[in-house]
């Protein structure tokens, strides 16, 4: 009796341990590309290359759909119920590790050294999270436009200047031809006003807020070249160039079936263009004065601060960041990857590929938005503070009135202090 | 002078058949519209949205949007679970009201009207401001399951249901209509010798279909668009209901026939109910009016 008790404790001993020497560790990851069959194609190839690379991690994942995602991992955090990898908006990340959701990526930065600076996820100082791609702008339009116009085909080295890009929009009301020279899709609300806008601002010589301390947005946001700025921008609306509110079905039809002569778009929106508009070429954003700046930053991958494993989160997500997935999600959802190997490897991003201009645009022209966990008040008042400059409303009170209230916002909480 | 009269009757009708069609047309319109556009391509439907075009089964016909819906997420699963937890909840609402509407309107204890004020004071909190406290509350609350005890209710339909089986308005609802029911009926059960629970079952709610129709309808319509809770307190796609689902359809570039297909495809078992439960809910609004 006592050698069966003995044998069947060994047994169940060594089978225990067998188990858990070979049992592999559940991480759960959430992505926010639900509803999206190619991403979530790839994202699944992914997971399932790096299961199989190894045996100490499985990726278990839970997809979201985009518009819900910011609010379920909020939620989630708030219940105790983040999973070990998550992916994060570039301009949401700071606000993300200062709430504690995110802890500073365990991965050396010097192992990305070669990604595009927008793919980063750096806030002070620490890089938090990595992203697969970035996404940038242009000015959409189309080559016998130019023509016809008598323009300058403008290049990143020369892009134009504010007078150009002023009588270009002259030339094209001129002709007649369109219902409004420029389409800037006033009709997409929400990130849209700070991400392609602020571009305008920052190459006047303005900006959101102060980057130098991120405490204020006094100066930045109101002193003389954000006036400068806001009334050029009110201009557009009141010279007749483009309109301050605008029709969806416009924004999504409008270059296409030419009742613009300009689009301001991103490269997301090149693909289906280029099927529609045989020679639309995309140029850089004009040098208003102080740089042409176009913005940055998309979708990264973080650990959270509650996953057990962060090196098995961050394995996995160094795993993913190998050129052949950046060039996979590339090719298939059609934005820039973070890399130029990647890039060379792609269809569209690759030497004389239809977008490779978009590569180039990102290398030489982004600015991230601003590295603060206030950001998504800022981005909230700048957009309010755009569209009532639009509207008509006094551009220096509508500046001053969004720098006190993004300043209120930052003093509330304590300067975003850790 | 008849036939004066008569024509004048003749023209009031129709300019009274008119006004309705108008006002029925204003409510018809955003469904026809939706269901055109589902048949669509979604560069056509846009640009149809600027003419009556947008109305008309017109230019390049087909389902394609709806087998496109289907081919981006699990529609049916949103749907059934949508359906489950509004069903579930509407029935368990409408018994667990009911019964409280009961006791505050037909039986006598201390302290009555001040339960009914404080159910009442309820109407007052919007769901957003207890939306953060009640999700604090759910994921530490525990459950005994098929695997034994559990912490915490997130992602499981329980969540998204027993959280709103009680609600001020179908209890005041229920109030008012009992209080409305001529007492002798109560009183002549109770003389036969009926116990309160065979006045609740027996006399009192074989009378209320049109409270219970309008009850359930509303609660229904508030059960079928939830938006905030579940994406709160459920992140495991086996759970989402129809809303949380529509999500699916905005993408970079979003695919509004698909989301026409979507939304035509979610608008049907609203249709049905409500259909079905009609001429109670005509006949509830119209007693409304009545005084007795």
């Amino acid at each position: 009796m006592k050698h069966f008790k003995l044998t069947t404790g060994a047994l169940l001993l060594s089978t225990a341990l067998a188990n858990s020497a070979f049992a592999a560790t559940e991480l759960a990851m959430w992505y926010h590309g639900a509803g999206n069959e190619v991403e979530s194609a790839i994202i699944n190839q992914i997971i399932t290359d790096f299961n199989n690379s190894q045996s100490d991690y499985t990726i278990a994942l839970e997809s979201f759909p985009q518009g819900a995602y910011n609010d379920a991992v909020q939620a989630a955090a708030l219940a105790g119920n983040l999973p070990d990898i998550i992916d994060v908006d570039g301009p949401v990340m700071p606000g993300w590790a200062w709430a504690g959701y995110i802890a500073p990526l365990p991965i050396d930065e010097a192992e990305f050294a070669d990604f595009l600076p927008g793919t980063k996820g750096i806030w002070n100082g620490t890089l938090y999270s990595i992203g697969l791609w970035d996404a940038a702008v242009a000015l959409y339009a189309r080559q016998s436009t130019l023509d016809e116009l008598g323009l300058r085909k403008p290049t990143l080295d020369a892009p134009w200047t504010k007078d150009e890009f002023m009588a270009a929009l002259d030339a094209a009301k001129a002709s007649g031809k369109y219902d409004y020279a420029l389409d800037l899709g006033t009709a997409w609300t929400g990130e849209w006003f700070p991400y392609a806008f602020s571009p305008f601002l920052q190459s006047f010589g303005g900006d959101m807020i102060d980057r130098a301390s991120y405490s204020t947005a006094e100066g930045a946001l109101n002193g003389d070249a954000a006036l400068e700025f806001g009334a050029w921008w009110q201009g557009l609306f009141t010279g007749g160039y483009a309109q301050a509110t605008q029709d969806g079905a416009d924004r999504d039809t409008g270059f296409n079936t030419s009742k613009y002569a300009f689009s301001w778009n991103g490269n997301w929106a090149a693909i289906p263009t280029l099927e529609q508009v045989n020679d639309v070429v995309f140029l850089p954003a004009p040098d208003l004065g102080n740089g042409s700046k176009i913005g940055a930053a998309s979708w990264q991958f973080g650990v959270t601060t509650t996953s057990k494993h962060p090196d098995g989160a961050a394995a996995f997500i160094k795993f993913a960041t190998q050129d052949k997935y950046l060039a996979a999600f590339s090719d298939g959802i059609g934005l820039i990857p973070s890399t130029a190997s990647a890039a060379a490897m792609t269809k569209n991003y690759s030497s004389g590929g239809a977008l490779e201009v978009f590569y180039g645009l990102s290398e030489a022209q982004a600015l991230v938005r601003p590295v603060t966990p206030g950001y998504a008040v800022v981005a909230k008042v700048f957009e309010k503070a755009l569209a009532d400059i639009a509207n008509g409303a006094d551009v220096a009170d509508t500046l001053d009135a969004a720098v006190d209230e993004i300043d209120a916002d930052i003093a509330k909480n304590n300067g975003y202090s850790k | 002078m008849n036939t004066l009269s008569h024509d004048n009757h003749g023209l009031r009708l129709f300019v009274r058949y008119l006004v309705l069609t108008l006002i029925a047309a204003i409510f018809v319109f955003p469904l026809v519209f939706m269901v055109m556009s589902s048949l669509k391509p979604s560069q056509q439907l846009l640009i149809d949205s600027g003419s009556l075009r947008a109305f008309l089964p017109v230019g390049d016909i087909s389902l394609n949007n709806y087998t496109m819906a289907f081919d981006r997420a699990p529609v049916a699963l949103f749907v059934a679970n949508s359906l489950f937890i509004t069903g579930t909840t509407v029935i368990l609402s409408l018994f667990v009201c009911s019964l409280a509407g009961f006791s505050i309107a037909i039986l006598s204890w201390r302290g009555k009207a001040f339960v009914l004020s404080a159910i009442l004071a309820t109407l007052t909190v919007p769901f957003e401001t207890i939306a953060v406290p009640l999700l604090l509350m759910s994921s530490k609350l525990p459950w005994i399951g098929m695997d034994g005890l559990e912490v915490g209710w997130l992602n499981s339909y329980r969540v998204q249901i027993i959280p709103f089986i009680a609600d001020g308005l179908t209890i005041f609802l229920f109030v008012q209509y009992f209080r409305d029911i001529p007492s002798d009926l109560v009183e002549a059960a109770r003389a036969e010798g009926a116990s309160w629970s065979q006045v609740y079952s027996k006399v009192l709610m074989p009378l209320s279909g049109p409270i219970i129709a309008t009850a359930a309808i509303l609660k229904f319509l508030v059960m079928y668009n939830q938006y905030l809770w579940p994406l709160m307190v459920v992140q495991e796609e086996g759970y989402r209901p129809v809303l949380v689902g529509l999500q699916y359809f905005f993408q970079l570039n979003t695919a509004w026939g698909e989301i026409m297909a979507y939304l035509s495809m979610i608008t049907v078992p609203v249709l049905v109910f409500y259909l079905f439960l009609q001429r109670a809910f005509i006949a509830s609004i119209a007693s409304t009016g009545v005084k007795g």
